[in-house]
């Protein structure tokens, strides 16, 4: 089954999507969307290192994101400048970079569409399993994380006052942020990866009561994108990673439309 | 300040956090510097002082939130503390009802959760998400998640803030009951001084520095100073309205009265016209009451050595009486 290359990016993608939901939360709850853009647009970065250097691609564009996130926590704390000012710098600065560097490599010829937009019909079944072990260990550790996350979400203030870590569950969120863009990169590509971190958290919202349901349902829909991308681009002859992306926000458009009115339960008192 | 003979509980024992010549320093400017004060067990201690005096700041070291750039900070080891910030804004997209933001920061048995909700008076909002509570509400809700904790030390940093005036009362009961039931400590953020004064053991007024600090309690069993805090409004102001004496520039020091300017604002360094001294409310009420109050009332020209001597010299036995 798994020599079908169809199958292979229904489980590869399905398991990005699951990583992805509880992450998305994250990102839109404390409003870091701009900051996943960032992330995503230094792995090119991390692309051209790692041809350059020729170590392990997923392991280079990590170590490039991680010191990204790293670097503007740095910078923000500084705060020299707006900490949008620095992600628009940062996000576009590292994304020519690692053009430019790619095109200074004259010996080598790489297909930057695949990086930039992904290339899911092309994974192996070694990229399916780092997917799921990489997916397995980052939600193992959102877990972990849970509270601390949570709480310095609604106030790290809060948070630091009643002995949670939150600067610490920050770091560790910024590096789970890394490893997921660095499995994710081949997948869905570079510009489209936030929008897989995005739109199926955003999708979610109405639906859930409480942030773990939001975090769960986030997941589910991520990966009915995925499968409904995959299908869509199949019947259609579309690119993948585009296909995908459309398919979440057809989700998330459907999760405004008007829904039976239900009245929330306020108990007797209201 | 602290002498066992103000205690309303008697269980009044070593202070849960104590701050000493604490200062913090942000972008070269001192927030605060010099404050020492102490929070026991089961003792209600008041920040009051005007916009950017440094309460937040002086609490925030309290509780460590904020790193002292001087001086030091000691909390009793394993202190639980609770806490409700002043500005605490939810975005609309994290879903969270009131069951789930009382167990934000830790777990918590069914049963305080409900005793909690009950105290605050906001039991019937349990499944309402946050978002939809009025600010009134929605600052109980605050209160009971730091109160079902069971915290040794309840920070709160004005915790009335857009609440009406019968609601505030009722907060300040809750405050109150809270203290007397759990034995916590509790240091409390204030502007608003009237309703506070009555259950506070210590005020401390900030003005990037401790200005001064009294017992209004001792002082409510005077019915003069009954009738002071109780008409509320404009008296009880004067008493604890001063005029500062000295101007905090932009690049952080200090000009005083005097026309001298130092790089910091230590009250005892004679530039003040006020050296630091205790309110003199403690102190017997044989005296004659309007000479008391001038020393209260600080009228900026600081003439009234005497009368600052005279409280001085009677805080002593009065905190006894």
């Amino acid at each position: 089954m798994l020599d079908d290359f169809f199958v292979r990016a229904i489980l590869a993608g399905v398991g990005l999507a699951l990583t992805t939901g509880p992450l998305g939360c994250f990102i839109i709850w404390r409003r870091m969307a701009y900051f996943g853009d960032t992330i995503a647009h230094s792995a090119l970065l991390g692309v051209a290192l790692s041809l350059l250097f020729e170590v392990n691609l997923t392991l280079a564009v990590f170590a490039v994101a991680a010191l990204v996130s790293v670097l503007l926590l740095f910078l923000q704390k500084r705060q020299a400048l707006s900490a949008d000012a620095l992600l628009g710098i940062l996000s576009h600065a590292t994304l020519a970079i690692g053009l430019v560097m790619v095109a200074f490599m004259s010996w080598v010829r790489i297909d930057l569409i695949a990086f930039l937009f992904g290339d899911i019909l092309a994974v192996s079944t070694t990229d399916i399993a780092l997917i799921w072990g990489g997916g397995l260990f980052v939600l193992a550790a959102i877990a972990w994380l849970w509270r601390p996350l949570l709480a310095a979400t609604v106030n790290a203030e809060l948070a630091e006052a009643e002995g949670l870590k939150p600067e610490r569950a920050r770091l560790f969120f910024m590096l789970l942020m890394a490893v997921v863009i660095a499995i994710a990169m081949k997948i869905v590509g570079i510009m489209l990866i936030t929008s897989l971190l995005i739109i199926p958290a955003a999708a979610a919202r109405r639906f859930s009561v409480t942030p773990e349901i939001m975090a769960v349902l986030a997941s589910l829909i991520g990966a009915a994108a995925v499968v409904g991308g995959l299908f869509g681009s199949l019947t259609y002859d579309t690119p993948s990673g585009p296909s995908i992306v459309v398919a979440a926000l057809i989700l998330f458009i459907l999760s405004l439309l008007p829904r039976r009115h239900r009245t929330v339960m306020q108990g007797q008192g209201s | 300040m602290l002498s066992p003979a103000n205690d309303p509980a008697g269980v009044r024992g070593e202070p849960l956090v104590s701050l000493e010549d604490v200062g913090v320093l942000r972008n070269g400017r001192w927030l605060v510097r010099g404050v020492d004060f102490s929070v026991s067990r089961g003792e209600i201690v008041t920040l009051i002082g005007p916009n950017g005096s440094g309460k937040s700041t002086s609490a925030k070291a309290a509780i460590g939130v904020l790193k002292p750039d001087e001086g030091r900070v000691e909390r009793k080891p394993g202190l639980k503390v609770g806490y409700v910030p002043q500005k605490l804004s939810i975005d609309w997209t994290l879903p969270l009802t009131v069951r789930r933001l009382m167990t934000l920061t830790g777990p918590l048995p069914e049963r305080d959760m409900h005793a909690a909700l009950e105290a605050a008076g906001i039991a019937h909002m349990l499944g309402a998400e946050v978002q939809h509570l009025s600010g009134g509400e929605f600052q109980r809700a605050l209160m009971a998640r730091a109160i079902a904790r069971k915290p040794d030390l309840l920070v709160l940093d004005e915790p009335v803030q857009g609440v009406d005036f019968a609601g505030e009362i009722a907060l300040y009961d809750l405050i109150k009951s809270i203290r007397n039931l759990s034995g916590c400590g509790i240091l409390l953020i204030s502007h608003d001084l009237h309703v506070v004064m009555a259950e506070t053991d210590t005020v401390i007024c900030l003005n990037g520095h401790v200005c001064c600090r009294g017992t209004p309690e001792a002082v409510s069993r005077s019915p003069e100073y009954v009738r002071l805090f109780g008409s509320r409004a404009a008296q009880t102001l004067a008493v604890y309205s001063h005029h500062h004496d000295h101007t905090h520039l932009p690049d952080g020091r200090v000009r005083h009265a005097d026309g001298s300017v130092t790089d910091h604002c230590r009250p005892d360094d004679g530039h003040h016209a006020h050296a630091p001294h205790e309110h003199p409310h403690d102190h017997d009420h044989d005296h004659d009451h309007d000479h008391a109050h001038d020393a209260h009332a600080h009228d900026g020209q600081h003439a009234h050595d005497h009368a600052h001597e005279h409280a001085h010299s009677r805080s002593g036995e009065g905190r006894h009486a």
